[in-house]
């Protein structure tokens, strides 16, 4: 029983296996046999930002239909089958990649591998399915409609990234869905499902040989080389801009953001602490005490660094009364300025790294977490040794990193800035 | 990893549920375990404060919660959100360990932590390295009786209460809508005020309000305190000792007495028109008994009962109205059975274009009473049940949900047995039981109606949506 194969002993990286298969797939496996579950997770490079022109939402519709009806099973069979089987099973599909989500008992593992290959290879995609699956899609939408959050992430995405796939909405809107045909579907299954960037990662009550007979059955058949249009870099755009929708709300939703890094940047990690003490911190960060803390302005305030395959940003949000949303948005703008200006305390470094290395083994704690932290740092670009280099790595940022970090990061301090709602003052 | 995340991370002193995420979060509340009584121990210190420790070895980490038995139906009458204020207000710090020090020695130890209030109890909980155990649990027990609270923590405070309010509730026509069907299903018991508070209410709430409900709430006779992780029990009994123990008994532990709701005779249809709502929503909400309150096995037929009518795409009433009649685009029920009073039981649905409510309202009723007409196929309800059942397994994977589950269930009037046993009592739910409950408790006469609906919004603009997505 390797009951500590996932604790993150002396080395983390040293509990994962690679796994290649004879057919050429690679996986990485963490073996564990504390409690008798398989979780499979994996992605595959080419999301929304393959939708064709005038097709926005065909990739979600996509892996919308993947467990609707696949090889002997239609849509209804199909979810039987998995429900028999107590197997859990999902795709989705983000900007830069769908990805499928699968989880069993460890005794149903290969009638649940088989359900994931005749989703992948041979899905249906029957015109009643699609059109069930995209008046779901549609019904979301609808909800969203005037919902703050959605109105100001919109905004921002279509002032950040005119002309760009990442300025279309992932789910697409109502005119784009009821332009998607099966044919549609059907070309961008066999350009984007494919065995070419295919990162896996599975942890649980299976070891390697058994693993790779099985990944070979489930993704072998798959089309060898996908086919992406070329996606370009792109800056965030209208940096120190307002788009201002006006909604009858009494509390105004403000999204803002500036570029960011990527992880491969040598000056990411110093970005990370930078974050954490501006506004990733719970608890502890600067917006959290000055917003919320002593002004009583928003129940949330935060910020992240996100890193889309062509655009790093740092983005934040906070939702504060209409009547006072103009300070909000300066307190958070002063503490960008501060922050850029004089950088962080020795003391908030410290905090901060203590925080950030500390938490790390929390990242770890269920097997469908392990799997998903393993796909993305495939997705990235990085090898298993990254899982015990990157403590050090955030350990390494000195003052001087952190400040000149800053500067670099925060700059001038100009944001764009999206609200919805009545905010006075602005 | 998606540009909006206005979502639990980013969200300090949460409160858990909202009807709408109640159908969420007690979903994995509902998962329940088989197994997991084999590394589950429970005791109590001599002053009361339950312990129980969940086993799990994987990783050198622990999750330490402790669970109060009071939560927002405890609020007294015109202090609706009283619960709530009081948890966020646990943040501000103490003699010993002035405001933000607990916060940021959790942060510097790499832990993460937070809190929830719910309407029958509130937790505090964190998670860390297992070597810091015992010094949250100093600070947790400091904090049990050693809150210091001025007015000028309080006022900003409740600005922040009132901030949550707006971004759950007066924000968004859909929490307006459960929030009046709450208040319908409950006239007389407190599950009728939402846990946040009435806006007007939580106004008025002062540093009094909440010490007067913190002193008669927070003592050791009301506390749970659960760890799960990689922990044995003589440890932590030996830390829970020299922490929590070293509190005095009350002698009085707090009693909760709650009206019980009057069987109900009348369906009531509630109904809420915006402007903002360009996708009309349908809910009905049963008043049912709870674990806590039903007799025998009813509790674990109205789980199956839940799963089988609405749990998925292989239900009952998505499998009818979706699927068949094309009548909605979605459509499931929900259970929620963790209550320490007659609860809910959920059935929704989200009709296609160009149906109406009412249209859609009619194919509910008679799906249930279909239903409730007939007996199941065995492989069905042994589909169900299997499921279910399953669930438990899958819990074992995360001690978080371990750990909720045991101090839901605790914090609701269940022991430890209960939970253990949960397995063999979903399996022994039999066909009968299923179509006997729904005639019982599915009855419209113990059901409020939810109709969210469009205001202004003409046929004619109704029928070019209709269109805009049936056109391919």
């Amino acid at each position: 029983m390797t009951a500590h194969a996932i604790a993150p002993a002396r080395s983390r990286a040293e509990t994962i296996q690679r796994v290649v298969t004879p057919g050429g797939i690679e996986a990485w496996l963490v073996e564990s046999y504390a409690v008798p579950l398989v979780a499979l997770e994996f992605a595959m490079r080419g999301g929304a930002s393959q939708d064709p022109a005038g097709k926005a939402g065909l990739a979600t519709l996509l892996a919308g239909l993947l467990d609707e009806g696949a090889g002997p099973y239609d849509a209804r069979a199909f979810h039987l089958a998995i429900e028999d089987l107590a197997i859990r099973l999902g795709f989705g599909c983000d900007r830069d990649a769908i990805s499928g989500h699968m989880q069993t008992l460890s005794r149903n593992s290969d009638e649940a591998f088989e359900l994931l290959r005749v989703a992948l290879c041979e899905p249906r995609l029957e015109q009643q399915a699609i059109d069930r699956v995209r008046g779901q899609i549609a019904a979301g939408l609808k909800r969203d409609a005037n919902d703050p959050d959605a109105l100001v992430a919109r905004a921002f995405r279509e002032a950040a990234f005119p002309d760009h796939p990442y300025g279309r909405p992932v789910r697409g809107d109502l005119e784009s869905l009821a332009n998607l045909t099966r044919d549609d579907l059907d070309a961008l299954r066999i350009r984007l499902l494919t065995r070419s960037d295919l990162k896996i990662a599975v942890v649980g009550a299976i070891d390697a040989a058994t693993l790779a007979a099985k990944l070979d059955a489930i993704f072998g058949a798959l089309p060898a080389q996908s086919l992406l249009t070329p996606v370009p870099e792109i800056d965030i755009h209208a940096l120190g801009e307002r788009r201002i929708i006006d909604l009858d709300v009494p509390q105004s939703a403000i999204r803002f953001g500036r570029p960011g890094m990527q992880r491969h940047d040598p000056d990411y990690f110093g970005a990370v602490v930078v974050n954490h003490i501006l506004g990733g911190g719970v608890f502890t960060a600067r917006l959290f005490n000055e917003v919320r803390e002593k002004r009583g302005l928003a129940y949330s305030v935060y910020s992240h660094l996100n890193e889309y395959d062509k655009c790093a940003m740092l983005v934040g949000g906070a939702a504060t009364k209409n009547e006072r949303a103009r300070e909000s948005l300066e307190v958070i703008q002063a503490q960008f300025a501060d922050l850029a200006n004089e950088g962080p305390s020795a003391d908030e470094l410290d905090k901060a790294k203590k925080y950030l290395t500390g938490s790390y083994a929390l990242r770890f704690d269920t097997s469908t977490k392990i799997a998903g932290q393993l796909v993305n740092l495939q997705l990235d670009g990085f090898a298993p040794s990254y899982l015990d280099e990157r403590n050090g790595r955030i350990d390494a940022v000195t003052l001087d990193d952190a400040r000149r970090v800053a500067k670099r990061l925060l700059g001038d301090g100009e944001l764009l800035v999206s609200i919805a709602g009545r905010p006075q003052g602005l | 990893m998606p540009m909006t995340q206005p979502g639990a991370e980013a969200i300090a002193a949460d409160h858990a549920a909202s009807p709408a995420s109640a159908k969420i979060d007690a979903r994995a509340g509902a998962a329940k375990s088989e197994s997991a009584a084999a590394g589950v121990v429970h005791s109590r210190l001599a002053n009361g404060m339950e312990i129980v420790v969940i086993a799990d070895r994987r990783a050198p980490v622990v999750t330490h919660m402790v669970w109060y038995r009071n939560g927002s139906a405890d609020d007294p009458l015109g202090k609706s959100g009283i619960a709530h204020f009081l948890e966020h207000l646990m943040f501000k710090g103490t003699h010993a360990h002035p405001q933000g020090e607990f916060s940021n020695l959790v942060s510097e130890l790499g832990g993460q932590e937070n809190a929830f209030t719910s309407y029958d109890y509130t937790a505090y909980f964190q998670r860390i390295g297992k070597e810091h155990l015992g010094t949250l649990m100093e600070f947790e027990a400091d904090r049990m009786t050693n809150l210091v609270l001025s007015d000028e923590i309080v006022g900003p405070e409740r600005e922040v209460v009132l901030e949550e309010r707006r971004m759950r509730t007066e924000n968004d026509p859909s929490a307006q809508l459960d929030e009046a069907v709450q208040a319908a299903l409950f006239p007389h018991h407190p599950y009728g005020t939402p846990i946040i508070g009435w806006g007007h209410e939580i106004e008025t709430l002062g540093r009094e309000d909440a010490l007067h409900y913190y002193r008669r709430f927070y003592t050791p006779e009301n506390a749970i305190l659960i760890v799960a992780g990689d922990v044995d029990f003589e440890t932590v009994r030996a830390l829970a000792e020299t922490s929590y123990g070293r509190i005095p008994a009350r002698d009085d532990a707090p009693s909760r007495k709650r009206p019980r709701e009057p069987e109900p005779r009348a369906h009531r249809l509630v109904t809420l028109a915006d402007e903002k709502v360009e996708q009309p929503t349908h809910e009905r909400v049963f008043l049912v008994p709870s674990y806590t309150t039903g007799a025998p096995g009813e509790a674990e037929t109205l789980e199956v009962l839940g799963h089988v009518l609405g749990g998925g795409p292989s239900s009952v009433l998505y499998d009818s109205l979706v699927v068949e009649q094309k009548l909605a685009v979605n459509a499931g029920a929900y259970y929620m059975g963790s209550a320490l009073d007659d609860t809910r039981f959920w059935v929704f649905a989200t009709p296609a274009p160009g149906v109406s409510l009412q249209q859609l309202d009619d194919a509910i009723g008679a799906v249930i009473d279909k239903f409730a007409a007939a007996e199941i196929a065995e492989a069905d309800l042994k589909r169900a049940k299997n499921r279910l059942v399953a669930e438990a397994v899958y819990a074992q994977d995360s001690q978080v949900s371990l750990a909720r589950w045991y101090g839901e269930s605790l914090a609701t009037g269940l022991a430890v047995e209960d939970v253990a046993a949960w397995p063999d009592r979903i399996d022994a739910v039999s066909a009968a039981d299923l179509a006997a409950a729904a005639r019982k408790w599915l009855q419209k006469r113990r059901a409020v109606t939810g109709f969210l609906e469009s205001e202004g919004q003409d046929e004619a603009k109704d029928a070019e949506a209709k269109d805009a997505v049936l056109a391919a």
